[in-house]
């Protein structure tokens, strides 16, 4: 159960000045044209992510949250609106530029793990930390998620849950400033999926990592510091929690 | 190692057996490119260096007798750096060993040796050494069909006296890098061969002290032949000369320059065929590659991979299929190089014949090779590269199915179930079907084309030697003889029949074209030698007037009715106008015939006979041939039969060989194409295969499921491969449509078997190693799997 939102707020936007801001998204409209058909995504997104914050994002399905995230990510362009991270205009980049931007700044978590099957999970994890500029050990982040004796085991070799957690060490070797996960438990049992959350929440916490994860389960925005509520592509609410509860606490 | 090359050295090996198969037909496509190039620049490097340090010459004409004081008036013609005089005269020889006559064409060389055109290479022995009457060198492929050597001897007439020579050493002459006797196609080294003795023994035997009858020029840079030509032919009208000609109408050149075009053409043809199969099969390949690895792109591409290392790492993949097929197409294409040009030293006799490997033709053929594999790749490879990440992520959307075009003309009812799958499938990926289909008619077509050789040498051997050259032996007389000699011929023993015919050299004329030739007079109930008509109809000849076969009259642009321009280059050397009344058609070499009668009235002359066709009594034929040995009149027999046997011995193992590698290419090609569509096919429907099984299908069902489509672009492409294949043999039968043999149009239908059949076991095998893999196939990993 979501805590009790604080009496209304006196002011529109959330506390923290703009100044702080690390993503800056502003009017964003995604649409996309199947033959005569225009579905459009997003219907106007303005959102900021603040540094070092844990972000859930809540929504009915189809209400535009992967496609919102992909485009923080840069693994998309919006249709309209303006795209900022710091101060790199994504708007307006091209793709060698949004590459650069998801090589530097950038960590995935996929709903299907997305795991190279011909890589074991320690290469799965160098693929990544080699190109990256300060990246960890590849054996130390998957020591991180509990799989330090896993190391060279296959994909088809690990449990759904394992495999997310080697995605996770994946996405958290490079030490990204920002972590997007869609769905990240999905796939997940119950024990599994906190597991999972908890390893998030550490790296959100000891490394200050911007952590946003999108997911369909209402209970885990409970460890968030702000959800974001979307609907029909626009954000239909945002709420700060006054406290958080950590993972281990969450039950559903 | 990074952790991408890793994954790269992974799918490899998951792909090896698919990869294997490219590289299999790109290893052919290199080695024949490399075997076709490399024997043809070794054939034309050895030409070049033999002719110019052996001074080959440009203009070669013959002639009844001039004085040796006409050689300054030769040299004398503008453009003409050297000239060389000799004494040239056809004998039989009495070889030991050998019960037919041989002929020896004998070539006058100066007593001391000295620099000449047409210059000897001495591979054995010495040079002859003056005043030695009796001393010969001989061509050394004369020498080694009969395996004479050094000190050993044979017996010639010269000039009506039987004549020891003695052997005293084995050489080559660029003039007889193919050694044939005029006027044959197949050459017999047995029978036929060149020795030269000196000229103060040849002319005196031959009553040409002072003189000559046969002449060798070479030209100035930038002379013009024709030009030379003209002025040869004037000034040695008066000496009986036999016309002057060039380089393109001497038969050893001629014949190695064709064979040289030959190797250039299929050097050119049969690597773009294997390569644009490669291209094909590569980008099949990689196309599903990368359609299976979307997910892979897409979080490469999520965590910052650049496209260009992304698409650097699928053309990785086929650089390894390219780089390993490349270095064993050079290397078996070095190798079968070599052994090639161990089949043209039988042919073609060189001092030295090496295999002439260099750089740029290895270069090109990496060249080529990174290119065709480029062409294959790129556009998988872009597509990789093209791939939205955010979309990438989805799995790709399922295949659109729609009713076959079976189903839509309305066979339905016919289909089961699973002869429907497969016919969808087809439907749905067309192209890949149509192409698939094309590739392996092709290798079907590759077989009929090398098999059509075989069937259309066997086809122009039994029209030339069966119909039209019917006579055991030729004879033919030092000089022209009174008719009634034929008669003295019917008297030896074992002749059964003798039929006389009168030869006249002449030059042909219609307009402003030429051709030197020999008018062959035959009597009208001729039944040796009958030219046949295009139907292989035996030809009545007209009581007057030419009859000239379709090649030359072709060469002079002459019609049936068109009066042609006979210029006489014997006796008082008549010019004449005679009309072309019909036309003949056999395979090989140019004719113009004549009724026997008609064309001593032309000359008038009385009945006059250069020679004799024979039909002899087999059982007696040894005998004979001593006997006929022992007629000094006669300067040349010829038996057929030893002909054709010597002639199948060396075409047919050379045939041999080529048919084999013809088929292990077109066995490669049907190989890799039906084994790589087997797995390509495998890797598409492993779970609809899969769910089949747990739906109860047997394996054996599934199977049939999985292969039913590979056997049926296999049956599709049977007719396609004929009409492919006789498409390709037209197009050979038109490229061999020489002056010295055309090879006629006929496929047998063994042929047509044959190929299917070989291209038929291939797609077999291929099947069957495919099908090894369904009782591998597990189950829960293949419904486990997202896709
Ligand atoms: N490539 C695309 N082409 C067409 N429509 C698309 C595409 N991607 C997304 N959409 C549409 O955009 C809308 C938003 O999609 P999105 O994937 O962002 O939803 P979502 O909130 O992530 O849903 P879910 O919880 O089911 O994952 C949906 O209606 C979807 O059908
Ligand atoms: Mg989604």
């Amino acid at each position: 159960m979501p805590p009790p939102q604080p009496a209304a707020p006196r002011t529109p936007d959330p506390p923290p000045p703009p100044a702080a801001a690390v993503f800056h998204i502003q009017g964003v409209t995604k649409v996309y044209r199947m033959g005569d058909v225009q579905v459009h995504a997003l219907r106007g997104v303005d959102l900021d992510l603040y540094a070092g914050e844990f972000v859930v994002v809540l929504g009915p399905s189809g209400s535009g949250k992967s496609t919102l995230l992909n485009i923080l990510g840069g693994l998309d362009v919006p249709t309209s609106g303006e795209v900022h991270y710091l101060d790199h205009n994504l708007t307006a980049a091209g793709d060698a530029a949004l590459t650069r931007f998801r090589r530097e700044h950038v960590g995935f978590v996929f709903q299907f793990y997305n795991l190279i099957p011909s890589l074991t999970a320690l290469e799965n994890v160098a693929l990544v930390t080699e190109i990256a500029e300060h990246p960890m050990d590849p054996a130390a982040a998957l020591r991180l998620v509990d799989l330090g004796d896993r190391l060279n085991h296959f994909p088809a070799q690990l449990s759904g849950g394992e495999q997310q957690r080697v995605a996770i060490a994946r996405a958290v070797a490079k030490r990204p400033e920002v972590l997007l996960c869609d769905e990240p438990t999905g796939a997940l049992d119950y024990t599994t999926g906190k597991l999972v959350l908890e390893v998030l929440e550490r790296v959100n916490r000891e490394v200050g990592t911007i952590v946003a994860i999108i997911t369909h389960n209402a209970a885990i925005a409970g460890m968030a510091d702000r959800v974001v509520r979307m609907s029909s592509g626009m954000v239909a609410g945002i709420q700060r929690n006054v406290k958080k509860i950590s993972p281990s606490e969450l039950s559903w | 190692m990074s952790a991408l090359h890793r994954k790269l050295i992974r799918d490899l090996i998951h792909m090896r057996g698919q990869l294997f198969a490219v590289t299999l037909v790109l290893a052919c496509g290199i080695a024949t490119y490399v075997t076709m190039r490399s024997s043809f620049f070794s054939l034309e490097a050895a030409q070049f260096d033999y002719y110019s340090q052996f001074r080959f010459g440009d203009v070669f004409t013959h002639l009844k007798r001039a004085p040796e004081s006409l050689a300054a008036a030769i040299t004398a013609i503008p453009g003409v750096a050297a000239v060389q005089t000799r004494v040239l005269m056809d004998v039989t020889l009495d070889v030991p060993g050998l019960d037919e006559p041989a002929t020896g064409r004998l070539i006058s060389i100066p007593e001391r040796r000295a620099p000449m055109l047409n210059d000897l290479f001495l591979r054995q022995g010495r040079y002859i050494e003056p005043g030695q009457r009796g001393e010969v060198l001989i061509s050394e492929a004369f020498a080694s069909a009969n395996r004479l050597g050094v000190g050993d001897s044979l017996d010639a007439v010269l000039n009506g006296k039987w004549e020891r020579l003695h052997i005293v050493g084995i050489a080559l002459s660029p003039e007889f890098i193919y050694e044939i006797r005029p006027s044959e196609v197949f050459p017999d080294n047995r029978r036929f061969g060149v020795l030269w003795m000196s000229r103060d023994v040849l002319g005196p035997a031959f009553n040409m002290e002072g003189a000559f009858n046969d002449v060798v020029i070479s030209l100035t840079h930038g002379a013009s032949e024709r030009e030379v030509i003209s002025r040869l032919d004037q000034l040695l009208d008066r000496y009986g000369c036999l016309g002057a000609y060039g380089r393109q109408d001497q038969i050893s050149f001629r014949f190695l320059t064709d064979e040289l075009e030959e190797l250039r053409v299929y050097g050119s043809i049969l690597p773009t065929l294997f390569l644009c199969i490669v291209a094909f099969l590569l980008n099949v390949l990689l196309s599903r590659l990368v359609g299976t690895q979307r997910g892979q792109v897409a979080v490469l591409k999520a965590f910052g991979y650049t496209n260009w290392e992304i698409g650097l790492h699928y053309l990785q993949l086929a650089l390894v299929a390219v780089t390993a097929g490349t270095l064993a197409g050079i290397g078996a294409g070095l190798w079968l190089a070599s052994s090639l040009i161990k089949i043209y030293e039988r042919y073609f006799h060189f001092p030295a014949l090496q295999l002439h490997i260099d750089a740029p033709l290895i270069l090109t053929a990496v060249a080529i090779a990174a290119g065709s594999a480029c062409l294959g790749a790129v556009s998988a490879v872009r597509r990789a590269v093209a791939l939205a990440p955010a979309e990438a992520m989805r799995p790709e959307p399922p295949a659109t199915f729609r009713p076959g075009l079976l189903e839509r003309i309305g066979l339905r009812a016919l289909l089961t179930p699973a002869s429907r799958m497969i016919v969808r499938n087809l439907d749905r990926r067309r192209w890949r079907a149509v192409f698939s289909s094309l590739a392996v008619a092709l290798s079907i077509a590759i077989v009929v084309s090398g098999r059509y050789a075989m069937d259309a040498v066997d086809r122009l051997v039994s029209i030339q030697f069966h119909t039209v050259q019917r006579e055991d032996v030729t004879v033919v007389f030092q000089e022209p003889r009174s008719a009634h000699v034929r008669f003295e011929l019917a008297q030896l023993a074992g002749v059964l029949r003798v039929e006389p015919f009168r030869e006249i050299p002449v030059r042909l004329r219609l307009g402003h074209r030429w051709r030197l030739i020999a008018v062959l007079g035959l009597l009208p109930d001729a039944e040796l030698r009958r030219p046949i008509d295009s139907q292989l109809h035996p030809l009545t000849l007209p009581a007057d007037g030419l009859v000239l076969n379709t090649k030359l009259a072709e060469i002079l642009g002459a019609r049936p009715g068109d009066i042609l321009t006979v210029e006489v280059l014997e006796g008082a050397r008549p010019v004449l106008q005679i009309p072309l009344v019909s036309l003949a058609d056999e395979p090989v070499g140019l004719g113009a015939y004549m009724d026997l009668s008609a064309l001593h009235r032309l000359m008038r002359e009385g009945d006059t006979i250069s020679g004799a066709y024979m039909k002899v009594d087999p059982a007696i034929a040894p005998r004979l041939y001593s006997v006929l040995k022992r007629i000094p009149a006669i300067s040349g027999v010829s038996v057929r039969e030893a002909m054709l046997a010597s002639f199948w011995k060396t075409f047919g193992e050379s045939m041999g060989v080529s048919t084999a590698f013809l088929v292990g290419f077109a066995s490669v090609i049907a190989f890799g194409v039906v084994y790589n569509g087997a797995r390509i096919a495998l890797s598409e429907r492993g779970n609809e295969l899969a769910s089949l099984r747990v739906l109860g299908l047997t394996r054996a069902e599934i199977t049939r499921i999985l292969l039913g489509e590979q056997g049926l672009l296999t049956i599709a492409a049977i007719p396609a491969g004929f009409a492919l294949g006789f498409a390709l043999s037209l197009l050979l039968s038109r490229f061999f449509s020489r002056d010295l043999f055309r090879l006629p149009l006929v496929v047998n239908a063994g042929t047509y078997a044959f190929a299917a059949l070989v291209v038929f076991a291939a797609a077999i095998f291929s099947g069957l190693v495919v099908a090894r893999r369904l009782r591998h196939m597990d189950l829960t990993a293949v419904l486990k799997s997202r896709e």
